[in-house]
């Protein structure tokens, strides 16, 4: 069915358009509105098609694969439930924003708003609709992110910054929390997708991490949902502006930790661990809520509470886990949606036309606007669950569940007990909102004389309304049908049979409604004594507490910054290698041991010697590290005895690039060592001395044991497979030249790009560097005057072409004998250098190439070139031919396309040891000038 | 000459990280420069240490490891490139703070 397209474009289209109100806004801010509710009104169209088929029961899954190696896939789900949701966040949001229209002050120019507004329906949407749960993650942290944008759209204000703040830091901690509940349900049930994870529910509930992954999915639902004791930041989210509360944290974001318990129903309740954190979390949530709420005298505050507390009651109703109370659950979502949202609304209308909330001095509004506050009264009513009103229906169903639920067959009395008294607060605090606002004699001291709102800021009240009494007088007719949907997606299973009546009779739970009503209104009679009652208490303000935590964890973390990163490299370095060391050792001793030792081959005369010379130098080192050019030449011994040791164990590729290294890299330290100051101080102190000094032996030890380790176990390799295919699959003899043009060739495009950017960052770093030429040496001797000897100059000129000839002959040979780019290019690099200092800078730059980074990137273009010629031909990249030619007196002569891969190597060493000894040489000649 | 070489790893890193922690820069260059020496060698070692069998295919030779030898000829040439940039790193740190300590502030 090409439609079930439709569900991608949803998302996308909101996602994509959303920052459309943002351009349309410098137009007016009507212009902005239109292109909100637009926006709106296309998803609804594009879900329209979609709607038929899933009220009759199918489930629509389409996506498109993502990531399919982490299980993340772009694959959206439309079933029942996808679908109640859907249009509660359609509708409400078509609502909210003609309310927000009136609502927010005529000089606000809206874009901002109505953008992030779309940006969080689309999250919103996202979540809702997401097959993938590594996806719905995603979308749930995104309207963690919008909702806190949205909650400080006061940006001025001190206390909504901090509302926002604290919002994302619970939700957004919550988000992680359900993230890695994530990963563990992928991980036990063996995929993200839904359809999967939802028919492996036996096996989920089995599994040793089903504990674990339950809580850390619970944490991410109960944040957002509110639930104690995350519930605190909720009431303090009613900084953000009345419309974001209406439609976030009534009716759409604080329902997406509910929906995440409805959507995960099928494959993680069912456990006594689900019934007593799912159910009691719930439980608490709805009395403790409740009481609070009823003491609230900020209207939102009321509201927010209430809101919590229904949360509680829908996430108690899943926690009880019976399908006639899931069926509950997902009804009392819609119903609480609608009420709550024309409740907050009315709230908004209050605080627009009195310029205040406070229900101390906010009465009697019933003779400013009369029709305003009809609405609220029937909404309200609707909150309390007075007959006739959806949320008596929901209510009903909710005491019938608590009526006899089977674990609690020796207390039966206790649940039903319970409900009872969250009815009878839930009425106490929705008398207080009717009776405290619009009645209880007059206004005190308002700022503004209140009358009624605008026609259409009523208007999105009015629908509410009008749906509250749809639901509540004829359910059959008006609802049934989406929420026998939504609830048999919920439930992934064939429903039970629901009694949607307003009248069942003299039973039970009409009894437990009529003692709420009497209780809840006898409650409210008695309200002075228990305010004063209650003011007494010592209250504790989520914010400050929040605040203090917050600074005192900036603060532990400035002082740990300031301890790490104190600018000194030494320290860093310290630190480093100790916390080497402490890995390393730990691998160490924790490590398997066991295998038997190989034999091991018996030590010569010239490997002592060479041993001996080795340590000899790099005492040396160390002893004379101040009197810098002994060190150089030590180092440079050390350097030998290095290529002598690749020698002597079959390595003379390494050797060979050894030696031209080692012969580079020496005259690149003595050109710095001219520049740099001739001696270091002896400035370390002798603890300082020590510690390194422990450090070093440390390292020294532990590199060595850990190579003697090596060196004396079980030795197995693959490279039978590059030795075997060296000839008939890369067409060379040498096979570490082949491994690194041809089957590791990808590695050394890398590498030579690496070198590459050194040849860059000289430029970058010595280019226009003025620096202090010395006029002495260390000894205070003074430079000679002769800077070119005569003799090494004239020796050297026809040395050079000997030297190039000898470094094409290793590159040639390279693929079948030692030798290769990387040499051929260190040599030919010598080979220019020595001109360098035999004739002096000006000599040489005169008769070089000035476009050096052209050679670079000619290298870089030979390399990558060839590899991407094999795209040609149909084959992967860097895939290698080779084949014979017959060259006219030389013969058969076998060539591979490696070879020209290997001389895009040769030409990017080569141009970066000129570009570096080019650069350090201007350095020279632009300080002789000064002088 | 198995216990020969892990000594001189040893000596060679030992020497390396005692240079590296030192205050100048010229030090930590030649640390570093020995310390390369020795991850090198410790690289190549894991191939094992064979005498008279270099990976040229011939007929009917002994071959070593040649994967440890291709990985450490492309570090001793990025070795070199390290060297490099740590040199003009430290002139141009010279030039900018008029002294050679590796924490060199900014001339004011």
């Amino acid at each position: 069915m090409e439609s079930v397209y439709l569900i991608v474009a949803i998302v996308l289209t909101a996602l994509a358009v959303s920052p459309l109100p943002l351009l349309l806004q410098r137009r007016s801010r009507g212009h902005a509105a239109l292109a909100t509710v637009l926006v709106m009104a296309v998803c609804l169209a594009l879900l329209a098609p979609l709607v038929a088929p899933v009220m009759n029961g199918a489930t629509l899954v389409t996506g498109f694969a993502w990531l399919p190696d982490w299980g993340l896939a772009l694959s959206f789900r439309l079933d029942g439930l996808s679908l109640m949701f859907s249009l509660l966040i359609l509708g409400i949001g078509l609502l909210v924003t003609l309310y927000a229209y009136y609502y927010l002050p005529e000089q606000d120019r809206l874009g901002r708003f109505y953008t992030l507004l779309l940006m969080f329906m689309a999250s919103m949407l996202g979540v809702v609709l997401s097959e993938n749960l590594l996806l719905l993650v995603v979308f749930w942290e995104m309207t963690s992110l919008t909702s806190f944008l949205l909650i400080s759209y006061k940006r001025a204000s001190h206390e909504s910054r901090l509302s926002a703040r604290i919002a994302l830091a619970v939700t957004g901690g919550g988000g992680l929390a359900l993230f890695a509940g994530v990963l563990l349900l992928g991980h036990i049930s063996g995929s993200f997708e839904l359809t999967q994870v939802l028919a492996a529910g036996e096996r989920i509930r089995s599994h040793d991490l089903y504990a674990p992954m339950l809580i850390l999915v619970l944490a991410g639902a109960f944040t957002k949902s509110a639930q104690f004791p995350f519930h605190f930041w909720l009431p303090q989210a009613m900084a953000a502006p009345t419309p974001v509360s209406a439609y976030l944290h009534s009716a759409t974001m604080v329902k997406a930790g509910v929906f995440l318990l409805a959507r995960l129903h099928p494959a993680l309740a069912g456990s006594d661990l689900w019934f007593w954190a799912v159910g009691g979390t719930g439980a608490v949530t709805l009395v403790y809520a409740a009481y609070i709420a009823f003491y609230r005298y900020d209207l939102k505050g009321l509201l927010a509470y209430s809101t919590i507390s229904h949360l509680g009651l829908i996430t108690l109703l899943f926690g009880l886990d019976t399908p006639l109370s899931v069926v509950a659950g997902v009804f009392h979502i819609i119903n609480h949606a609608i009420f709550k949202a024309s409740l907050f609304m009315a709230a908004g209308i209050v605080d627009h036309e009195c310029g205040t909330r406070d229900m101390r001095r906010v009465n009697g509004l019933f003779k400013f606007m009369p029709i305003t506050a009809t609405l609220a009264i029937v909404a309200a009513g609707s909150m309390a669950g007075v007959p006739l009103l959806n949320g008596f229906l929901s209510k009903e169903m909710f005491f019938a569940e608590t009526v006899g639920h089977p674990v609690f067959e020796e207390m039966s009395w206790l649940l039903p007990t319970f409900a009872t008294v969250a009815g009878i607060l839930a009425v106490a605090y929705s008398s207080r909102f009717i009776h405290d606002v619009f009645f209880n004699g007059d206004p005190i001291d308002l700022p503004r004389q209140p009358h009624e709102p605008p026609r259409w800021m009523r208007a999105p009240i009015e629908v509410l309304v009008v749906l509250c009494l749809l639901v509540g007088i004829f359910p059959q007719w008006s609802i049934a049908p989406t929420l026998h949907a939504a609830a048999a997606a919920a439930l992934q299973a064939p429903l039970p049979p629901i009694k949607l009546a307003v009248w069942h009779g003299f039973n039970a739970p009409f009894m437990m409604s009529l003692v709420a009503m009497a209780g809840g209104i006898a409650l409210y009679a008695m309200r002075h004594p228990l305010y004063a009652f209650y003011g007494r208490l010592p209250s504790i303000h989520a914010s400050s507490v929040f605040e203090r935590v917050h600074e005192s964890l900036t603060a532990f973390a400035g002082r740990l910054v300031a301890w790490l990163d104190n600018g000194s490299l030494q320290r860093y370095l310290a630190l480093f290698f100790a916390f080497v060391l402490a890995l390393g050792g730990w691998a160490w001793f924790s490590a398997p041991t066991g295998f038997a030792p190989v034999a091991m081959q018996a030590a010569d005369a010239s490997g002592v010697a060479a041993l001996l010379m080795l340590a000899l130098a790099a005492g040396g080192v160390l002893r004379l590290q101040r009197q810098r050019l002994t060190a150089i030449v030590l180092t440079s011994v050390i350097g030998l005895i290095v290529a002598l040791t690749f020698v002597r164990f079959s390595a003379p590729d390494l050797a060979l690039t050894q030696l031209a290294v080692e012969v580079v890299t020496i005259v690149l330290m003595l050109l710095a060592l001219y520049y740099l100051p001739p001696a270091s101080p002896a400035e370390d102190s002798v603890p300082r001395l020590a510690r390194d000094a422990l450090l070093a032996l440390g390292v020294g030890i532990g590199l060595g044991a850990a190579a003697y380790a090596m060196l004396t176990s079980p030795f197995d390799t693959l490279s039978g497979f590059y030795l075997a295919q060296s000839l008939p699959g890369g067409g060379g003899s040498n096979a570490v030249n082949v491994i690194l043009v041809d089957f590791r060739g990808f590695d050394t495009l890398g590498e030579i790009t690496v070198l590459a950017m050194v040849g860059l960052a000289a430029h970058a770093l010595l280019d226009q560097l003025v620096l202090k030429t010395p006029a002495v040496d260390g000894d205070g001797r003074r430079w000679s005057k002769e800077r070119h000897p005569l003799f090494l100059a004239m020796l050297m000129r026809p040395l050079l072409p000997l030297a190039l000839m000898v470094s094409v002959f290793i590159f040639l040979r390279g693929h079948n004998l030692p030798g290769g780019g990387f040499v051929a290019g260190l040599v030919t690099g010598v080979a220019l250098i020595l001109q360098y200092l035999a004739s002096g800078i000006g000599f040489a730059t005169a008769r070089l190439p000035q476009r050096l980074p052209l050679f670079l990137a000619a290298g870089l273009a030979c390399a990558a070139g060839v590899g991407a010629a094999s795209w040609l031909f149909g084959y992967p990249f860097l895939t290698s031919a080779h084949g014979h030619i017959a060259v006219p007196l030389i013969g058969e002569v076998e060539l591979a396309s490696a070879m020209i891969f290997d001389l895009g190597v040769y030409l990017v060493v080569v141009s970066v040891v000129l570009m570096v000894l080019a650069e350090l040489g201007k350095v020279s000649v632009s300080n002789e000038e000064q002088a | 000459m198995e216990a020969l070489l892990a000594i001189a790893i040893g000596i060679l890193s030992a020497s390396g990280v005692f240079l590296i922690l030192r205050a100048r820069t010229f030090p930590l260059v030649l640390g570093l420069t020995l310390l390369s020496y020795a991850v090198n060698l410790f690289l190549f070692a894991s191939g094992r240490l064979r005498m008279d069998a270099p990976p040229l295919i011939r007929e009917g030779a002994a071959y070593t490891d040649p994967l440890p030898q291709a990985l450490v000829l492309t570090a001793i040439v990025i070795g070199f490139g390290m060297t490099a940039y740590l040199v003009m790193l430290a002139l141009r740190a010279l030039s900018e703070s008029g002294d050679d300590h590796v924490d060199a502030k900014e001339k004011s």
